[in-house]
């Protein structure tokens, strides 16, 4: 039997319906999630989705981190549940405190969607252990508020641990500090990240399928375990 | 019904490109002799009962984000 | 008892039936609400009284230029009577849109709308509930929203005022769009000193649905209960885009901010998913989204579509301020609301799933026997008028029409006068500064603010010639869509000139493979009531119907937008095109980059010496003058026909469409796509090859080793190809043989740097 991946899907989720469909094609088993039910219906990885949730009103994801389904997410993931959070769903982790720092609005103050270049820093994750050490991808960005910030020494302190998990080449699209663009928890089964693989797993309609080890690096972590 | 107003500011190290944008623009209309501007929220609560230490809290836990974010409370509850 | 004979009851006097009736006397307003005499004295004729208060608002609105179509609609007739036989067409005109059969059991429905007086006024909040706006016409239509579109034209790009405008606009569009969960997929950005102070903001929208659940707006079935959903009611946007679209901006336009509405595109999603699991519940009876002009339209229209009555009892509609009068909360145009028309059996269910998606819904009448729309406040009768005398049997002109008395003027000032680049190092010179030109430089400075990739179904967007999307991830099945207007074309020719942005936008869907089915219009154009704008709408319609017909692609719906005018001048007519095309298998589509070394680069179609009107002209020349390009619909179909078989063949390694900049402006963007260069050689005079907007043409890459069979299918279908060169992956560069070459980081440099130079 396949693994099970649930997504979750909060008022103003967008992302979900493709979150389930990279799922899916990496061949896990994907699981909808709503967030008003606090079970996870036994499933072994979690994924928070982008989008809007409540339409990013207060703080992108502020609301959402207090849904039923939340304070579930939260208590497994500090016993190892493997979580991944895609742009609003980073958000959510770093509100609810399952990632260090926050995501602040872009520099330039626009929404950006481009297709862009990420260096994996980090392949000991639940969610990166695909990659090869340094490689290189292409994958979507698309954000209004994916500027990562933190104080000197929680970087300093993720540099060390070796908690950064991706990082933008070419031009920084949102003025992440030290070019930012994913993170993980000590333990390494949470990770956030502020591009979108889920739209990179069909060569027709993305740039390319990079997006796609992410997916399949956790149905590894699970299936080893 | 007293009301409570919270402001909530980015902290003085996070780097506020709304307000810099602000501050950029004044120049251009005008206005000299302002020399940074930084943007914050104020939410204004009209309470019935509540006290001091669970204003802190609501404020300490959902409107403002203290990774990123300072807050005051002003007016009586 | 009425709040008017309550004693001590401090509301303000209500104007009830019964008030109405007992005093056929006072003096109403009507002029100041847009209402001429005779129009008021029909009004009184089909009541056999005076109007209330709150009925007066309701004719005034409903019989307004923007809601009644009333000057348009006997030029909009054409595309009804001269539509082409179809059989893809399962609901014409006449709906909130279109929808059209697309094959394995699948129904689209598009549609594209304009926004443009709110979004002068207000940029972010009038375009973000212009996106808000369409997609709830696509929604009403029992259809998911899969994308959407913006074709958008502001004044000078240098001007001060429009900075203001772009970002706002932009901004808007994305803020609403992005939050929620539609890609934008392709759309226009135009600058034209024509457009200043009436930007045009146009929104398309497209979705997708099971072709046996079309939804309808008809509110049948006697005792069916009526359900407004979403949205509080409030004061915002009173009289919003039917007052402003009804009439010419005069001076202090800021005295109209508070009738700009504004969008809560949250609120809007959530109305969506529940309107979509009602829909797929199978518990509505009717639907129809609340646009402009409120609840006033869409209770007459449902109940005029149902050829039924309906009682609504107006207190129930749940307020944003309590204070708010019967005419008020009939006009209010507040966003992200619907009305449902439900079984009683079935209005739990529909609470229950509306509670589900944290959406208000709340039964606020009932459908009634016999043929009047009865409104009452606190059980009293403020209005009691028969729906189709407001929805549809609104007042009917032929306004005057006159062909501008510098059209032959203007028409004899033939651009292929003007002096011409005559060396190599004069062309390449030409080449930069056009490409550098706000019309055609590269526009990702807007479109990188949209998200084009949300739903994953995303196969080609801008800046492609047309934006593809997947319908079906098992049979693959997909669309394309463009949009297209040319107002310097329309200035020159408006009835050649609508037809010209119906073959651009049908060429283009072309170009990537899909087979043009059907089409949808924004006609953009100055006011009614000057006979030179009537001419040249008449003139557009009916160049538009009769293109129409010729190419088999019936009109399904689309929107009129009067009043474009600053004081006595008008912009540019601007009808804005969009074809929508199906693909049997949307892998086949064919992408505009350039990307194989050795690819034999062709030009398909003829050239000619075609320069009035073009973007050369304009940039190089400040000039508008001329005849625009010769229309050929039959050339336009025969390379439609080899650029579809050439995808479904698999023989087109990449296409791009010819069009505004001509040949040199599609080999500019078709090597900068994926930054790889190409080398070419013109045996006809290099200007004129390069320049020149010549229409039924498109530039194609093919593998060597297709060349004979491609060139075949050319002949086959009697379209000219002419080899012009080959690409060259490691050369970086565009070389035009015995003229100039240029490095592609020059070119990258000169066509990327405008927009961000201009907006940041």
């Amino acid at each position: 039997m396949s693994p099970k991946v649930g997504v979750v899907t909060f008022p103003g989720s967008l992302d979900d319906r493709d979150a389930l469909r990279a799922v899916r094609i990496s061949g896990a088993e994907p699981i909808p999630l709503w967030h008003k039910d606090a079970s996870l219906h036994g499933v072994d990885a979690v994924v928070l989705p982008g989008g809007f949730s409540y339409g990013d009103y207060l703080r992108a994801g502020a609301i959402a981190r207090f849904s039923p389904v939340m304070t579930t997410i939260v208590e497994q993931a500090r016993q190892g549940l493997p979580v991944l959070g895609i742009c609003n769903g980073f958000q959510v982790l770093c509100e609810a405190h399952l990632l260090p720092g926050a995501l602040a609005r872009n520099s330039h103050l626009h929404f950006r969607n481009r297709d862009q270049r990420l260096r994996i820093e980090a392949t000991n994750t639940s969610w990166t252990n695909g990659y090869s050490a340094g490689q290189e991808i292409v994958i979507p960005v698309k954000n209004g508020e994916g500027r990562y910030v933190a104080d000197e020494r929680t970087l300093d302190e993720l540099e060390a641990r070796g908690q950064i998990v991706a990082r933008y080449l070419g031009s920084n699209p949102n003025g992440s500090l030290r070019d930012i663009a994913g993170i993980s928890n000590e333990a390494g089964n949470v990770v956030g990240v502020m591009p979108h693989p889920e739209h990179a797993v069909e060569a027709l309609t993305g740039p390319s399928t990079d997006g796609l080890v992410i997916f399949t690096s956790v149905l590894r972590k699970l299936v080893a375990a | 019904m007293p009301r409570v107003v919270v402001d909530v500011m980015l902290k003085p190290e996070i780097a506020d490109p709304q307000g810099q944008a602000i501050a950029n623009a004044l120049p251009n209309l005008g206005f000299t002799g302002v020399s940074s501007v930084r943007q914050g929220k104020r939410f204004e609560l009209e309470v019935e009962s509540i006290d001091e230490a669970q204003l802190q809290k609501l404020a300490d836990t959902l409107l403002a984000n203290p990774v990123i974010e300072t807050y005051s409370i002003r007016g009586q509850a | 008892m009425s709040a008017s004979q309550a004693p001590g009851h401090l509301a303000p006097v209500l104007d009830t039936v019964s008030a109405a009736t007992n005093s056929p006397d006072v003096e109403q307003p009507y002029r100041e609400l847009g209402l001429a005499d005779d129009e008021y004295a029909r009004v009184r004729d089909i009541l056999g009284r005076r109007p209330t208060q709150t009925e007066l608002a309701m004719y005034s609105i409903m019989w307004s230029e923007h809601c009644s179509y009333k000057s348009s609609k006997v030029h909009l007739r054409q595309f009804g009577e001269k539509a082409p036989k179809t059989d893809v067409l399962l609901v014409g005109m006449g709906e909130n849109a279109g929808v059209v059969d697309v094959g394995d059991g699948m129904a689209v429905t598009f549609k594209v709308e304009s926004h443009n007086h709110p979004s002068y006024i207000e940029p972010y909040q009038g375009a973000a509930t212009g996106v808000g706006g369409i997609v709830r016409d696509i929604l009403t239509m029992g259809a998911r929203p899969i994308a959407v579109m913006d074709p958008l034209r502001f004044g000078a790009a240098d001007h001060p005022d429009t900075k203001r405008v772009v970002n706002g606009v932009v901004a808007g569009i994305g803020g609403y769009g992005n939050c929620l969960g539609l890609p934008n997929i392709g759309g226009e950005v135009v600058f034209d000193s024509s457009y200043q102070g009436n930007p045009l903001v146009n929104a398309l929208c497209v979705g997708v649905m099971p072709a046996d659940r079309i939804q309808l707006s008809a509110a049948k079935g006697v005792g069916n209960i009526v359900v407004l959903l979403g949205a509080t009611t409030g004061r915002a946007g009173l009289g919003g885009v039917s007052v402003l679209a009804s009439a010419s901006f005069e001076e202090g336009a800021e005295d109209a901010r508070p009738t700009v509405q504004v969008g809560d595109p949250f609120t809007e999603k959530l109305l969506i998913e529940s309107c979509l699991e009602l829909f797929e519940q199978g518990l509505v009876v009717g639907i129809q989204d609340l646009g402009g002009a409120g609840l006033t339209c869409a209770t007459t229209e449902t109940a005029a579509a149902g050829r039924s009555g309906m009682r609504v009892e107006l207190s129930t509609v749940p307020l944003r301020e309590a204070s708010m009068e019967p005419h008020e909360i009939l006009a209010s145009e507040s966003q992200e609301r619907m009305l449902a028309i439900v079984t009683p059996e079935n209005l739990p269910k529909v609470l229950a799933i509306a509670d589900k998606w944290g959406v208000l819904a709340t039964a606020i009448g009932e459908v009634t026997d016999g043929d009047r729309l009865v409104i009452t406040w606190h059980g009293d009768p403020v209005v009691d008028v028969p729906p189709r005398s407001l929805a549809d049997e609104g007042p009917v002109y032929h306004r005057p029409m006159a062909r501008p008395a510098d059209q032959d003027e203007l028409n004899s000032q033939h651009a292929e006068r003007l002096p011409r680049p005559r060396t190599g190092a004069e062309l390449k010179r030409t080449l930069l500064t056009m490409i550098a030109s706000p019309n055609l430089c590269d526009k990702s400075w807007i479109t990188e603010q949209y998200d084009r990739y949300v739903l994953g179904n995303t196969v080609l967007a801008q800046p492609e010639d047309a934006g593809v999307i997947r319908l079906s991830e098992e049979s693959y099945r997909g669309i394309a869509l463009s949009t297209d207007g040319n107002g310097r074309y329309t200035k020159l020719d408006p009835y050649a000139g609508a037809q010209l942005a119906l073959a651009e936008a049908y060429r283009n869907v072309a170009v990537t493979g899909a087979r043009p089915i059907a089409v949808t219009n924004c006609l953009n154009f100055g006011s009614p009531e000057d006979p030179e704008v009537m001419w040249q709408f008449a003139q557009a319609t009916t160049g538009l119907a009769e293109a129409c017909q010729t190419l088999r692609t019936p009109v399904t719906g689309g929107n009129v937008s009067f009043y474009n005018q600053t004081g006595d001048t008008a912009i540019h007519p601007t009808p804005v095109i969009g074809v929508l095309g199906v693909f049997d298998d949307v892998r086949q589509r064919t992408p505009m980059g350039l990307r194989n070394n050795g690819d034999v680069l062709f030009v398909l179609g003829t050239n000619s010496e075609e320069l009035s009107g073009s973007e050369w002209a304009s940039i190089m020349h400040n000039h508008l003058g001329g005849r625009p390009p010769r229309v050929d619909l039959a050339r336009e179909e025969a390379l439609a026909n080899v650029l579809i078989a050439g995808a479904q063949e698999s023989l087109i390694a990449a296409a791009h469409d010819l069009s505004g900049g001509g040949l040199a402006q599609a080999l500019v963007e078709s090597c900068l796509r994926y930054n790889v260069g190409a080398r070419v050689r013109f045996n006809e005079d290099a200007f004129l090859a390069l320049f020149a907007e010549s229409t039924a043409r498109a530039l194609v890459a093919i593998r060597p080793a297709d060349v004979k069979q491609f060139t075949k299918m050319c002949e086959r279908f009697g379209v000219r190809s002419t080899r012009i060169g080959t690409v060259d992956t490691s050369s970086k560069a565009l070389e035009i043989a015995g003229q100039f070459s240029v490095s592609l980081d020059e070119l990258r440099a000169a066509f990327e740097g405008t927009l961000p130079a201009l907006f940041n």
